[in-house]
């Protein structure tokens, strides 16, 4: 699979590069075509003209009488090496042919099987030239048939043909140092233009980077994160839009929270109201149970439910306000070093549970805890099993030794009864929550099991519940402080 | 059978807990306001003083900060909200103990007896560490010759303490040896004691040489 840039910057930055590569591509390329072309007609022109020269002033032994074509005898070898040496340069190969004979000059780097079968059959006729390139190296190959004007003043062919191999290195030289600037050049101009374009990749990019950490933040719950609108373009509207959102958000958000603030103060204040006529009501109900003994049996029976109800309400008030502690932020957590087993123990005892519950501690256990907040959360997690499921209830603690909660405390509160259905299961911790005919009967507030999760998660920790056969394990996790 | 101030602004509140501590066969006298019982508190001494936390005027934790420095008499703070700062203040101004309203009258009453309940019997000595002399049969602690006042709490911590010389005792036993506390309860009494007793027996309460706190465990009495 071929990789594809898929990043604004990146794509900007290559779009950008392409550009630039095929405009300095194209203006070299043209620039250099038209150089060469320029060099080389040049070279060439004078090249032709010096062959054209050199021939016209040569004086032949033929031309001036009436021409004898071919023949031997008019010329002669001398004559031939004549024009050759009038025709040579440095690095010049020049070749004169005329009928089967042929004359080369001593440096002499061709023979007559390098010329182009084509150029030999034009040069018969007219002065030609053509650039091949031998060994690497230009050349430029000028050939012709030496003319002479006749008695009548006629040009006629003479036989005598010339090749002269002009070299084009001086030309080529200039070429190849042309070449090297332009790459040169070009390797500038690409690493300007790169330069360039991440510099407007990262000025376009950067308000684009910061609308994502703003979005970001904001979806952390940063409501009052707003971005500076500079300039008028797209950007900036966007920016003025994700503002404009931002601040409907953060309206929108703030009056729920108030909306939810109130209503749990709400609750808090009835709380804190119910709890003075609980006391005093409180207060007196033992002497209440006391006395019932003595009433008539209607009267006894009203009394035993007042005396009852009122320690219900009495426990509901207690847990609401524990709860709307919670809910306003005001628990605090007072972590001790505390012998788990006596804790546990403790609590048990404490409730007349110590008969009815089988405990499993390691001796000296002992972890950092709130030790009345630890206290509330097992009191709730043992009363659910005592009041919703059936005996044996276990509770069992340790440090847990592997996984991602080593070293956390581990209380499991296990009851054997018929379990908590798997629909209800993730619905336990929520408030006044009671699973179906349960209801009736539940002695509980409904609040219990809510009050030790928070109460838990007031340490870092957390409870899970789960089914098992039969029973319910409910597990209770705290993390080291 | 204990002489009991309570102070309680609400009259229903005032009249059951009255009416209950009267069953349990207390004597009680209930005023509405700290004032009033501020101003009895020197013709009619009681043997331990109730006190709601919010009352109108001057507050539960003013009135006990003024009756301690009159007099050691045992308090015991009824708090309406159990908010920590409250016990926190509560315990600084030299509460007892606390209990939370709704208060069930039984355990008012375990609460008060436990407070109130008789020291050491036994064992008339007298122990001298440097300046610091406790007398375990009169119940008086003197420093270097000055009786130091002691509430009633304060010496049986003291006490506890000076049982076991120069060993740790946590504040889980603290609190069910002096409180009487079977209940897991609020080790912050025990903090708050102690500070107390330091307050009135150390030359240095910050640098304390007799009662010295071992961190994450409680506290060890050892004189120098």
């Amino acid at each position: 699979m071929t990789w594809v840039p898929t990043g604004l910057r990146a794509r900007l930055v290559i779009t950008f590069l392409l550009v630039a590569i095929t405009a300095s591509a194209m203006v070299a390329g043209l620039g250099y075509q038209i150089i060469r072309r320029g060099l080389l007609e040049r070279a060439e022109r004078s090249a032709v003209a010096d062959v054209r020269d050199t021939l016209s002033r040569l004086t032949l032994p033929i031309g001036a009488s009436e021409v004898v074509w071919p023949s031997d005898d008019t010329i002669t070898d001398e004559d031939l090496d004549r024009v050759v040496r009038a025709l040579e340069a440095p690095e010049r190969t020049v070749i004169m042919t005329y009928g089967d004979r042929q004359r080369a000059n001593t440096e002499a780097q061709f023979t007559m099987t390098d010329v182009p079968d084509q150029l030999r059959w034009q040069a018969a006729r007219r002065l030609v030239h053509q650039r091949v390139i031998f060994k690497d190296r230009a050349w430029l190959i000028v050939a012709t048939q030496i003319q002479r004007a006749n008695r009548d003043g006629v040009l006629r062919p003479t036989g005598l043909t010339a090749y002269v191999f002009v070299p084009l290195s001086d030309e080529e030289a200039v070429l190849t140092r042309l070449r090297t600037a332009l790459t040169q050049a070009g390797g500038i101009t690409l690493a300007l233009a790169l330069t360039l374009a991440l510099l407007s990749a990262r000025r376009v990019l950067l308000p684009v980077r910061r609308l994502g950490a703003a979005a970001r933040a904001l979806g952390a719950g940063e409501l009052r994160v707003r971005l500076p609108v500079r300039g008028r373009d797209e950007l900036a509207e966007l920016t003025a839009t994700f503002n404009e959102t931002a601040a409907a958000l953060e309206k929108t958000v703030s009056e729920l929270r108030t909306l939810e603030a109130t209503s749990r103060r709400f609750v808090a204040d009835v709380s804190h109201e119910l709890r003075t006529p609980l006391t005093a009501m409180t207060a007196v109900t033992d002497m209440l149970y006391e006395d019932a003994e003595g009433l008539p049996g209607d009267a006894r029976e009203a009394v035993l439910i007042v005396v009852r109800e009122i320690d219900r309400l009495r426990i509901l008030v207690e847990h609401l306000i524990e709860i709307s502690r919670h809910d306003a932020g005001a628990a605090t957590l007072r972590r001790e070093t505390v012998d788990v087993g006596d804790a546990l123990a403790d609590c048990l005892e404490v409730r007349g549970w110590a008969d009815l519950v089988k405990l499993t501690v390691p001796v000296g256990l002992t972890f950092s805890l709130d030790a009345r907040r630890f206290d509330v959360i097992v009191a709730n997690l043992v009363g659910n099993a005592m009041n919703h499921g059936a005996p044996p209830v276990v509770v069992s603690a340790r440090v847990a030794v592997g996984g991602s909660t080593r070293g956390w405390l581990e209380v499991s509160v296990r009851d054997h009864g018929s379990g908590i259905p798997e629909q209800v299961l993730p619905h336990i911790f929520d408030r006044f929550y009671k699973a179906g005919t349960d209801r009736a009967r539940s002695a509980g507030s409904g609040l219990g099991l809510s009050i030790a999760k928070a109460n838990a998660e007031l340490h870092g920790g957390f409870i899970t519940a789960e089914r098992c056969e039969p029973g319910t394990l409910f597990l209770l996790r705290i993390p080291k402080p | 059978m204990a002489g009991i101030l309570l102070v309680e602004d609400d009259p229903s509140v005032r009249a059951g807990l009255e009416l209950a501590l009267t069953r349990q066969g207390h004597s009680v006298t209930a005023y509405a306001t700290g004032e009033e019982a501020l101003e009895h508190l020197r013709s009619r001494r009681p043997e331990i003083v109730i006190l709601d936390v919010m009352l109108p005027g001057i507050d539960g934790v003013e009135v006990c900060r003024r009756i301690r420095r009159l007099d050691p008499l045992p308090v015991i703070l009824l708090t309406a909200r159990g908010d920590d700062l409250d016990v926190v203040v509560g315990l600084e101004a030299g509460a007892d103990d606390y209990v939370v309203k709704p208060v069930e009258p039984r355990v008012l009453d375990a609460r008060i007896r436990a407070v109130l309940r008789r020291l050491e019997s036994a064992s008339p000595d007298r122990l001298t560490f440097g300046d610091l002399v406790i007398d375990r049969g009169a119940l008086k602690v003197t420093l270097a010759g000055k009786e130091v006042h002691l509430t009633p709490t304060e010496l049986r911590l003291l006490l506890e303490l000076v049982r076991h010389p120069g060993q740790v005792l946590n504040r889980r036993y603290l609190l069910r040896a002096v409180w009487d506390h079977t209940h897991v309860a609020d080790s912050r009494l025990v903090d708050a004691c102690v500070q107390r007793i330091r307050a009135k027996i150390e030359p240095v309460p910050a640098d304390p040489v007799y009662i010295h706190t071992v961190r994450g465990f409680g506290y060890r009495f050892s004189p120098p």
